[in-house]
């Protein structure tokens, strides 16, 4: 094992490294960028039952330090994503990926985890109860413990790979969630999923957004991610995956400090497209600054 | 797709609120007519979507309009500025379509594409008309540079102050081969259904990442969902879903 490496549910990754769900595609894109296999691994877009569109536009707004977004889980459907997207992934990916799945009820999550339980490259089952930008669905699983507890548990019935609960940060106690998820079988929990927000067009007197609200991501939630990510792993004994606007190196060394065993990286990837393989490059120096020689030594030191 | 740290030749106000800005530095630049670039602003998060005006040698040209606050800072860049942008970025305008005498209608900064389009089709030894369509006289800019380079060349002003008044589709020649179309969605919803002949539309939208990994941008086509950034910008007419 390398300095950088790191075990996420008995599967070893070469860093800690994660493109985060809805910020990467089916990663076949950015592999006309750079090799893509320099990753720990990536999670792969949001993927339901049935075909999506999602939202109306504008979907994206700009805040201090972040954004918004009220895409709305547009995807081609679960039969697409195994026959035409994770096609297109396996000539220029050779490590496990993790499949990320939402619904808009139990059945739902049931029915796509057990096809892409299926698909021998799928590593992980990423299981988002967070998403705020559906109605129905989603969010609404991941902020009543008892909710997510019913979700998780149904999916842990059909899959013997590692399960993963992304959880959402718009909740008051998100232990009691991490927890309800670790009691129905999860293997391990991310988070954070975005904070919902909403902007105002000032000219127009209107919300930017055409679905009003939407999840903010990018460095201004930071903190917030450390904060949860910090408590969450006090409160649980299955690994957190951190996330919530990590840009740099340090950022990472820092979410795992907090408690991360691996970190997951969202809104960076839009704005620099090299932003992972930069910061996989930068980490080593910015280990030897720290004294740290290898990552696992400070998952959750603080 | 292409990152490249560029550096700031000159950036000059054409009129009150619309500057062009010339950059340098791209190695080996190979930019189509109806590509976009997205440009990192100081103080704001994302980047700011702008259309190619030219790409000659070695130098970018982009003409943007001040909306907002990215586009309020890159106005105050100087000659020697260093600017992180991202080129090569969308489709880019089929030159394939145009036939014998193409159009090209342009509707405040949505003209600045067709400039280089209009260079690039004239290469090909086709006779191109360009409709213009401004708000107001002083609104007006790169009138002479599309003289120079297009058979034809029509101004429209809203409030007739200058050129004709009226819209763009008040001005259309007769019989075009096909339209290539860049502007303000009324303008281009207009000519959707004026128009007979074929067209390349170019659509704008709100972005994320500008290179198809967010799902920021898309619109729904007949054929399928497509996004503005990667699948588009530039749309055959035909495909569009406008109707209603």
């Amino acid at each position: 094992m390398g300095r950088l490496s790191v075990e996420l549910c008995g599967i070893e990754l070469d860093n800690p490294v994660i493109p985060a769900s809805g910020t990467f595609g089916f990663g076949y894109e950015f592999a006309e960028l750079y090799d893509i296999n320099c990753l720990g691994t990536f999670s792969f877009k949001g993927t339901t039952k049935d075909p999506r569109f999602g939202n109306p536009t504008p979907r994206i707004a700009e805040c201090s330090m972040g954004m918004l977004n009220a895409v709305g889980l547009q995807n081609p459907g679960v039969e697409a994503v195994i026959h035409e997207e994770l096609q297109k992934l396996k000539p220029v990916f050779h490590k496990p990926v993790m499949a990320n799945i939402s619904g808009f009820s139990v059945d739902d999550y049931v029915y796509t985890a057990q096809k892409l339980d299926a698909e021998e490259q799928v590593g992980w089952l990423e299981i988002n109860i967070s998403c705020p930008n559906v109605h129905g669905g989603g969010m609404s699983f991941g902020t009543d413990p008892d909710a997510a507890y019913e979700v998780i548990h149904a999916v842990r019935q059909v899959t013997k790979k590692p399960l993963i609960a992304k959880l959402s940060p718009n909740v008051t106690d998100i232990t009691a969630i991490a927890k309800a998820c670790e009691n129905a079988g999860a293997d391990a929990v991310s988070l954070i999923n975005t904070l919902l927000g909403m902007r105002i067009d000032l000219k127009t007197k209107k919300p930017v957004l055409a679905n009003t609200t939407g999840g903010l991501s990018g460095p201004a939630v930071f903190p917030v991610a450390v904060r949860m990510v910090y408590q969450v792993h006090k409160a649980v004994s299955i690994p957190v995956i951190g996330m919530g606007g990590v840009s740099s190196a340090e950022d990472v060394i820092e979410m795992m400090m907090a408690g991360a065993c691996a970190v997951e990286i969202g809104a960076a990837n839009l704005v620099d497209p090299f932003a992972c393989p930069t910061i996989i490059e930068e980490l080593p120096a910015v280990m030897d600054k720290y004294g740290i020689e290898n990552l696992t030594d400070i998952i959750g030191i603080a | 797709m292409k990152q490249s740290l560029l550096t700031v030749i000159s950036n000059n106000a054409l009129t009150s609120n619309v500057y062009e800005l010339k950059l340098s530095g791209i190695e080996g630049m190979n930019i189509r007519p109806g590509q976009f670039v997205n440009v990192k602003t100081d103080g704001n998060y994302l980047r700011r979507p702008i259309s190619v005006c030219d790409a000659e040698g070695d130098i970018l040209t982009l003409v943007y309009r001040v909306a907002g606050a990215g586009t309020a800072e890159m106005s105050t860049w100087h000659a020697g500025k260093k600017a992180d942008v991202l080129t090569e970025l969308g489709n880019g305008y089929d030159l394939s379509a145009a036939g014998e005498h193409p159009v090209l209608i342009g509707g405040g900064v949505g003209i600045p594409p067709l400039y280089y389009l209009a260079k690039e089709l004239k290469k090909q030894g086709k006779t191109v008309s360009a409709v213009l369509g401004f708000n107001t006289a002083s609104e007006r800019f790169y009138e002479e540079a599309f003289r120079e380079v297009c058979d034809d060349v029509s101004v429209t002003t809203a409030d007739g102050s200058y050129g004709i008044r009226g819209f763009v589709t008040d001005a259309l020649p007769e019989h075009p081969t096909c339209s290539y179309a860049c502007g303000p969605m009324p303008m281009m919803k207009a000519l959707y259904r004026t128009l007979a002949c074929e067209g390349q539309f170019s659509l704008e939208e709100r972005m994320g990442c500008g290179f198809g990994a967010c799902m920021g941008c898309s619109i729904q086509t007949k054929s399928g969902n497509k996004r503005v950034c990667k699948d588009g910008p530039v749309f055959r007419k035909e495909d569009l879903l406008w109707e209603d």
